[in-house]
């Protein structure tokens, strides 16, 4: 090597590999992610006149982001079907919301707990795991049908056991008043109404929407950059060697149900992360925003973006988080100034059996959510960005190969 | 006994039973330190059956299996695999999926250290490893002869490089003894040649082989000793030569064809 001429000083654009990472579709879909994550809270700020209605929106979808990349590791990438998943959300979500709040001072025990935000986070995920692994553990060795069955009814139990043990969850009445997350110091400015840029110290984040997108926004990009490094490392491996043949999997020396119970576990543990963010930016936790429909809203958003492929279930959740709390809930409204505007106002008051046309577009909603999954799957049956990370990756190693190859022959 | 030391395998009365159907009856059979040796049998002789006894994904009904000396009767097939069997299926059972680089990579799974953190926060001990374990995974693929391929998802190799890519991931669990299910089935005679060229350059790794093959031809070509299994039951062992004309084998395979 060192006897070669030396190449020509490259620009710096070849340098970087632009070129060759704008062409990796996944590196450019992150790149666009990562724009219009940074860009979105400006853009709605500017166009709707400071109203941060649409931040507080997008924060409360990066939590279903957390959740969905979460859930990718359990289904796509170890291809066990849990359907139970908001159960870990559940425990998160409690977790924070009974140890930073009022709430356990009407229980047996007495005496309110107030650990910080930052703290709780972390034991959330680490109960969330542990909550995974105790499940994984007797259901494992259960294959694809049944496992989805077991994990169903442990999503039913959860919320079940947090609405029924009332004494300490305050049961169907919810815990409020949770702790907002404290920060020493932050920056406000005419983004958040001040008049100068300015520190705060210190500072809470007292249902702050920008705030919060700060926060969800490093979670999220942490979550990303451990998962992706799992996916390419000695574990991911197995898993998606079990997905693919779990006996030929165990004759190379996996062991299939630590391997399965790991799943589990770092699954679980996202939501656990996820939960804790939930209850401090709604500042209420309650046993119904556990429901079956949750787990399943979660799943739907991985199968539609591309089960496996990261970046893919990252646009499915944004795609369907929007279009469940933001699109359809805006219909009703739509439909009625539209009608007014066409001379058809008078379809909008209700008569007889007719509930006017804002209620009857309310009422076909989620039929119209359902078409909307039935066309998406039509159209793309493997996922908007199906995985093929690797497929990328290789392609690169396989010139190099030929490269090699040539260089052989030709020595 | 004496002999107890060469030999890397040695089952003991090895009997499977699956409800009233004795697939594997009373089988014992020794193999050497670094020979080929090979078992033949009708179909349905319970071959496989053997074999899945030996790696675990069965446990005998009773009956013994040691290798090098330790009972690993009963063993788990992730425990069979890292204590040196490795195996390929008869019918392939590859990460279709997953790259052949990828299935290689498996494949060395077992003989990896990187624990969860060292994974999750790509320490540089991870990287270094990594970065080994796909220059140990590229040369293995090109001992079996597809380098090429090595980025082409696995369900899309033809099914000869199939066989190949499996040969390979097994190999790279370093097992000491490698069991082929009938490796050769479905090739052409060129592709016969090549495999029991292949066979002989793992041996020469140092790799005790065992293979079950109905194509009396590579059997006699490459392997010394024969076992021969009907019904279940071990009916001959011997060199090629002596199994090839012993009259209960030529009646157990006569009895079935016709
Ligand atoms: N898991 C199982 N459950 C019940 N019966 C089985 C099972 N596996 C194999 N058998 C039976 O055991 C007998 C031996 O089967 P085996 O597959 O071991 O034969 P083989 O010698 O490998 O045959 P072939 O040459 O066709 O591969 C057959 O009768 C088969 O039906
Ligand atoms: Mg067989």
């Amino acid at each position: 090597m060192r006897n070669r001429v030396a190449a020509p000083p490259r620009s710096v654009w070849a340098r970087l590999h632009l070129r060759e990472r704008i062409r990796d579709r996944d590196t450019a879909i992150y790149g666009v992610l990562l724009l219009v994550a940074l860009v979105f809270p400006a853009i709605t700020l500017y166009t709707t006149d400071g109203s941060t209605y649409l931040i507080a929106v997008a924060g409360h979808a990066g939590t279903y982001v957390l959740l969905a990349i979460g859930l990718n590791v359990v289904v796509g990438f170890a291809g066990l079907l849990d359907l139970g998943y908001a159960a870990f959300f559940a425990i998160g979500a409690y977790t924070y919301a009974l140890f930073a709040s009022q709430q356990l001072l009407a229980s047996p025990i007495h005496h309110a707990y107030h650990f910080p935000f930052w703290l709780m986070m972390f034991v959330g995920l680490l109960i969330a795991a542990s909550a995974g692994a105790v499940l994984g553990f007797p259901t494992l060795r259960l294959r694809g049908d049944y496992l989805a069955i077991v994990t169903l009814g442990f999503g039913e139990i959860v919320p079940q056991v947090f609405q029924n043990f009332d004494q300490w969850t305050g049961g169907i009445n919810a815990i409020g008043g949770i702790d907002q997350p404290t920060l020493p110091a932050w920056v406000t400015g005419p983004w958040a109404g001040a008049d100068s840029i300015s520190i705060v110290a210190p500072f809470s984040f007292s249902f702050d929407p920008i705030a919060y997108y700060v926060l969800i926004f490093i979670l999220v990009s942490v979550a990303i950059v451990l998962v992706n490094n799992l996916q390419r490392s000695r574990l991911g491996r197995a898993w998606m060697a079990i997905r693919e043949d779990e006996v030929a999997a165990a004759a190379m020396g996996i062991n299939t149900v630590t391997t399965k119970l790991l799943a589990f576990a770092i699954g679980a543990s996202f939501s656990g992360f996820a939960g804790a963010y939930y209850g401090a930016s709604f500042g209420l936790v309650s046993p119904d925003d556990f429901l079956f429909i949750v787990s399943i809203t979660v799943l739907v958003m991985i199968v539609l973006g591309g089960m496996g492929n990261i970046p893919g279930v990252i646009v499915g959740a944004v795609t369907i988080y929007f279009i469940l709390n933001w699109f359809l809930p805006l219909l009703p409204p739509a439909v009625e100034s539209l009608a007014s505007s066409i001379g058809l106002g008078s379809l909008n008051s209700r008569a007889g059996d007719w509930p006017g046309l804002g209620n009857e577009t309310q009422n076909v909603t989620l039929l119209l959510f359902g078409l909307i999954l039935v066309t998406m799957m039509l159209l793309r049956p493997q996922g908007i960005f199906p995985s093929r990370i690797r497929e990328q990756e290789l392609k690169h190693a396989t010139a190099q190969e030929d490269e090699a190859a040539i260089e052989q022959a030709h020595a | 006994m004496s002999t107890l030391d060469d030999h890397i395998l040695v089952l003991n009365n090895v009997t499977k039973r699956f409800g009233g159907l004795v697939a594997v009856d009373d089988v014992s059979l020794s193999i050497k330190r670094g020979e080929i040796f090979a078992l033949i049998g009708p179909n349905g002789a319970g071959k496989t059956t053997l074999f899945n006894n030996v790696t675990g994904l069965f446990k005998p009904t009773s009956g013994h299996v040691i290798l090098n000396g330790k009972d690993i009767t009963g063993s788990k097939p992730h425990e069979v695999a890292r204590l040196g069997i490795a195996r390929t299926f008869q019918n392939i059972r590859l990460f279709d999926y997953m790259t052949c680089v990828d299935n290689v990579r498996v494949g060395r799974h077992v003989r990896m250290h990187a624990k969860l953190w060292d994974g999750l926060f790509k320490l540089p001990a991870e990287r270094r490893e990594e970065e080994r374990v796909t220059e140990e995974a590229m040369d293995l693929l090109r001992f079996v002869g597809i380098a090429r391929q090595a980025n082409q998802y696995a369900r899309n190799l033809p099914y000869g490089q199939q066989r190949r890519l499996e040969i390979a991931r097994a190999l790279a669990t370093e097992p000491k003894l490698l069991l082929l299910d009938e490796p050769a089935a479905g090739f052409t005679p060129q592709e016969k040649v090549e495999l029991m060229a292949l066979v002989r350059k793992i041996l020469d790794r140092g790799v005790t082989v065992w293979l079950i093959e109905h194509d009396m031809k590579v059997v006699m070509g490459i392997s010394e000793r024969i076992v021969v299994l009907d019904h279940g039951e071990k009916i001959a062992e011997g060199p090629p030569e002596e199994v090839r004309t012993d009259p209960r084998v030529i009646e157990a395979y006569l009895g079935k064809s016709a």
